[in-house]
């Protein structure tokens, strides 16, 4: 049941990851389609022939082209800081998953085998009519089944152990999620800071 | 709402108002209120509340473009047909009974209904603010009747048999270029429409990827948000409150980047893209005006061989005053229109710029403190 969580989890970082893979694909899309947008908007000022409006739309130009830079840079955070943190995440678990599955399968594999030759070994005691011996037997083969239901559990305590280690994993994540935002602010600070610049270019058309 | 052209003429003067306060979207069609005020005499009654289909938009316009006596007018666009094919394939499969819509599939059905509304309606009050628009009895008929028009549109059309659409467009560009202009204030004009024309049809291209860009970071954000919840939902690790935070966090930002997006369009992308159409219109104008003045000169020549032969010099002379009337009458009101339509176009650049970047500011504002609360939050745990 912990393994099934474990895998749930592989499954949801995995998506969360994919989404914000598409993120960055288009703010890059932003950022290309921005610059063209300026280019296009400088060329319509140049066509313009009400002198103050053909200024104003050389500044918006200018503008979009800044903001472009912005998409380009914000872009780049989105990828280095939480798409690679993502990717690291999925890694990891993928690992341990996989690592913890094969530890316990295999595990699983060797108590049948043993089990299996106590049940022959028990046959053959039968046979031979050793009733302390048929008990030990009978005995150790109910501790084999007993531990066979149990053990693949035991392989989970590893998997808490390594979740426990994730405290330090928490602290990564909080940090990296802290400087994502404070880039997210920056971006929208700069932002203001362009528009601001514009408005009296664009009160200016008259 | 404010309507893109607003300007120093349209709808300042009350004795005509209109506008749209409302607008139904349903499974195939769009229903508009239009809702006028009027202290004209020519109206029955002071106040009209009727409703309309785009149809009946397009039928006033191809009436308007069709009559001969606006041939010196630049003819307001029509409105475009209003685009909901997701949001009407919702609609449909709403209709068959399946489940409601998405928070997120709503919001774009009223972001294309907000569009579609301020397009409509500044047709109408483009024709309102007009001296002699207003005075049309299509127009009035439009505003007045309060049944469904769809009978009469269909009159209409057999009537009219639509003699202006059935022209090849790509013939005006040829002709208009190549008609030896005298004016000068023709000649400037004619080289100023064609360049701009060009111009401002490929910024429209380019906003429009751009808005639509936006949109589809807003949809990231939304996507990210709602991953981040599901981790969270079944994780009982110290993840779990850290991710609910950031899941929020991505939620407020989609709003508020999805807004910025929106108001980029209907602000940027939808004025490019009306004066798109308006820069046609006076293009259809200077056509005319350069038909007739063809006309003229055809009525010339005819006149000069009718001399020659000295047969029909009397009629040959009557359509060489009429061609010359007609042409004159062109120019003399195609001036007054182009200088106009300049004045109209300044105005609502600079109006629709001014919103556009007030609004910027305010998203990027509110962008910012939502930003800094999270992190303060985020920092204290």
């Amino acid at each position: 049941e912990k393994q099934q969580q474990f895998e749930n989890l592989d499954v949801q970082l995995r998506k969360l990851h994919a989404s914000v893979e598409s993120l960055v694909f288009n703010r890059k899309e932003l950022s290309v389609n921005t610059a063209s947008f300026a280019k296009s908007a400088a060329m319509l000022g140049n066509s313009e022939d009400h002198t103050a409006l053909s200024r104003a739309l050389s500044q918006l130009a200018e503008v979009e082209e800044k903001i472009d830079q912005l998409h380009q840079d914000q872009a780049c955070a989105d990828f280095y800081l939480i798409s690679e943190l993502l990717g690291d995440y999925v890694r990891l678990i993928t690992a341990g998953v996989f690592d913890q599955r094969m530890k316990t399968w295999a595990k699983c594999q060797d108590a049948q085998v043993m089990l299996q030759r106590k049940r022959e070994a028990e046959a053959k005691l039968q046979h031979a009519n050793k009733p302390d011996k048929l008990q030990q037997a009978k005995d150790e083969i109910r501790e084999r089944v007993f531990a066979l239901a149990v053990k693949p559990n035991a392989g989970f305590s590893d998997l808490r152990v390594f979740f426990s280690s994730q405290k330090d994993r928490v602290k990564d994540f909080r940090v990296v999620i802290i400087k994502y935002l404070e880039s997210l602010v920056h971006t929208q600070q700069q932002l203001i800071k362009y528009w601001e610049a514009f408005l009296p270019e664009a009160k200016a058309i008259s | 709402m404010t309507s893109i052209s607003e300007d120093i003429d349209l709808n300042n003067d009350a004795s005509l108002v209109i506008d749209i306060p409302d607008a139904l979207c349903e499974r195939d069609k769009v229903k508009f209120t239009v809702h006028t005020k009027t202290t004209l005499s020519s109206f029955q009654k002071p106040e009209y509340s009727v409703q309309r289909q785009h149809e009946d938009f397009i039928w006033l316009h191809d009436t308007i473009v069709e009559t001969e006596e606006y041939a010196g007018l630049i003819i307001p666009p029509a409105p475009p047909k209003p685009d909901f094919e997701g949001p009407r394939e919702k609609m449909h499969k709403l209709g068959e009974g399946e489940s409601s819509m998405t928070k997120e599939e709503y919001a774009k059905m009223k972001q294309e209904l907000e569009k579609t509304v301020q397009v409509h309606e500044v047709f109408l009050q483009r024709l309102s603010s007009h001296p002699m628009f207003r005075k049309d009895r299509n127009f009035q008929i439009f505003l007045e009747y309060d049944q469904d028009l769809t009978v009469r549109r269909k009159n209409a059309k057999e009537m009219f048999g639509g003699f202006f659409k059935n022209m090849v467009k790509s013939a005006d560009e040829v002709l208009i270029s190549g008609v030896k202009e005298v004016d000068e204030f023709f000649e400037q004009e004619k080289n100023f429409l064609l360049d701009y024309s060009s111009k401002i049809k490929d910024a429209t291209a380019k906003a429009e990827k751009m808005t639509r860009s936006h949109k589809n970071v807003a949809d990231d954000y939304n996507h990210i948000s709602g991953a981040l919840n599901n981790t969270a939902a079944d994780n009982n690790t110290a993840f779990k409150k850290h991710l609910e935070k950031c899941a929020e966090v991505f939620e407020k930002l989609r709003k508020v980047e999805d807004r910025m997006a929106s108001d980029q369009e209907l602000k940027l992308t939808e004025l490019l893209r009306y004066y798109t159409r308006d820069i046609q219109a006076a293009k259809d104008l200077l056509y005319r005006r350069a038909r007739a003045l063809a006309d003229y000169e055809n009525s010339n020549k005819a006149l000069d061989k009718a001399r020659l032969k000295g047969k029909d010099v009397a009629q040959a002379e009557e359509n060489q005053k009429q061609c010359l009337q007609k042409f004159d009458k062109l120019s003399e009101s195609g001036k007054k229109e182009l200088t106009s339509f300049k004045a109209r176009r300044v105005v609502a650049f600079r109006k629709n710029l001014i919103e556009m970047t007030e609004l910027e500011i305010k998203h990027a504002k509110n962008s910012v403190s939502l930003l800094q609360g999270s992190i303060e939050i985020l920092k204290s745990n």
